[in-house]
């Protein structure tokens, strides 16, 4: 169970609090909605699950043990803008290969081109590169994955049919997913539970 | 209007646009660095025979057998120039190199340590760069006592700046970037991060800034020189030989002036097309075809 609990969060010292207090827990094989308008904090509450961020107060557990500080984070976060997420001076296959190795197989349900391997990432369009963010997500050593505004830019095709292969891995591998998106129909199809955060 | 219309078809025009970016890129590498080898190799064939005082060819204009014509002393100004511009090279590469150096383990310092060593060395930045570069290039050459020393002492503590910037700049922006993060994230260590992610971009960064800073090095030992602080003059330097000329201007004999110059401008344009084109190579957005 990845749990977090009472965190507490602002960016500068004496600077409005982002976070104050939320806890959440997601099981294993449990796909969980986070909603919330703009700038209430969803993508620093991401971060600080994904081990980005250190919690002012509070803690971040990962079946009950605090998240490894080191070696690879079984708490993988997709970021919204996969440009920003890729080395621009990286061919694809190594960008796909920082992390493991993917199989043929996720390759082709993610709709990944034999082809776009060979090629840098500014010839590739904002959907295709996201489909490399979330192959990179899905490790065989991944436990749980919070995908950050992770379909927000692509158009409706390319969302369903992304998040058609994601929760299919979820389902088999038994992950827990939380679904960071202020998209309120999105949430509604995915997930088993919505969790919203306050306004502070 | 009928008859523009019927004006024929314009000739087909083969133009630079038939070979693509890439070619074009390194085309232009191999340029520069054919010009620059040629300048270097003609000044070793020539060797020093032409700088000797010969008086009965003094101040001929350029011919067949002068190019740049001759001096008061008969010297062959060709050769001069050339000689010149192989100390000139030699002086710029030790000045940019000390130069490059220095602000390659400036900028990462600022950028690795933060905190106050950030703040002093950002205002230290600041405040070479609000100096005239000449007055400042003045000082240290006279602090050093003029001379060889001077001119690369001068030289390399003026111009460290920029780079020490640019590297500063790019190793922050590197250390919060999302896919570096995600690296880390992903069970990579700090020296991986640092060989393979930190590394390629700093890489291109440091090369292209220290051969950027090669025409500022060239052009400041010229202009320390020509002043008379620089170089001795009994050196075949580009500055004493601009510095000498300027005597003989009125008198007419302006390519003592004109060739060498035309020479010290060719030379370093060639060394800025060749960074700015390396620069393109090295990036994979220009790099292509």
């Amino acid at each position: 169970m990845l749990k977090a609990e009472q965190i507490s969060f602002r960016y500068t010292h004496n600077g409005p609090w982002i976070l104050r207090d939320v806890s959440l827990a997601i099981e294993a094989g449990e796909v969980v909605g986070l909603s919330a308008p703009s700038g209430r904090g969803k993508t620093t509450l991401g971060k600080i699950l994904a081990g980005y961020l250190p919690p002012l107060t509070g803690r971040v557990s990962l079946n009950g043990a605090p998240l490894p500080k080191s070696g690879y984070c079984p708490v993988q976060l997709i970021f919204q803008h996969p440009e920003l997420a890729i080395n621009p001076r990286w061919r694809m296959k190594r960008v796909l290969e920082e992390a493991f190795v993917p199989s043929a197989e996720l390759l082709r349900d993610l709709g990944i081109e034999a082809g776009w391997l060979n090629r840098w990432p500014h010839e590739l369009s904002g959907g295709e590169l996201q489909r490399f963010a979330v192959a990179r997500a899905l490790g065989p050593a991944t436990r749980y994955v919070i995908a950050d505004e992770m379909t927000t830019m692509l158009d409706a095709n390319t969302q369903a049919h992304i998040w058609q292969v994601v929760l299919d891995h979820v389902r088999r591998r038994k992950l827990g997913l939380l679904v960071v998106s202020h998209d309120a129909a999105l949430l509604g199809r995915l997930c088993t539970q919505i969790i919203s955060l306050p306004h502070l | 209007m009928a008859s523009v219309s019927l004006k024929r078809a314009p000739k087909r025009v083969v133009t630079f646009d038939v070979f693509n970016r890439r070619v074009r890129t390194l085309g232009m590498i191999a340029f520069s660095v054919a010009v620059l080898a040629v300048m270097m190799l003609l000044a070793q064939v020539l060797g020093v025979d032409g700088l000797q005082t010969r008086l009965d060819v003094r101040n001929q204009p350029p011919s067949w057998a002068n190019p740049f014509g001759t001096d008061w002393l008969g010297r062959d100004m060709f050769t001069r120039t050339l000689q010149g511009l192989t100390i000139s090279l030699r002086v710029g590469l030790i000045a940019s190199a000390l130069s490059a150096v220095l602000g390659l383990l400036v900028g990462l310092a600022a950028a690795t340590l933060g905190g106050w060593v950030d703040a002093a060395i950002t205002w230290l930045i600041d405040l070479f760069m609000s100096l005239p570069h000449m007055v400042a290039l003045i000082l240290i050459a006279f602090v050093f006592g003029g001379g060889v020393n001077g001119v690369i002492a001068s030289v390399a503590l003026t111009h460290w700046t920029g780079l020490a910037r640019v590297i500063r700049a790019e190793v922050l922006q590197l250390k919060t970037a999302d896919y570096v993060q995600l690296s880390a994230r992903f069970g990579h260590s700090k020296m991986w991060i640092a060989r393979h992610h930190l590394l390629p971009h700093l890489f291109p960064q440091f090369v292209v800034g220290l051969l950027l800073l090669f025409p500022h090095a060239i052009l400041h030992e010229a202009g320390i020189t020509f002043i008379g602080i620089g170089l001795s003059p009994h050196q075949p330097a580009v500055g004493v030989i601009l510095s000498e000329s300027m005597r003989h201007l009125s008198t007419g004999y302006w390519w003592l002036a004109v060739l060498p110059g035309l020479a010290l401008l060719v030379m370093v344009k060639s060394f800025d097309a060749l960074g700015e084109n390396l620069r393109a190579l090295l990036d994979p957005r220009t790099a292509q075809e």
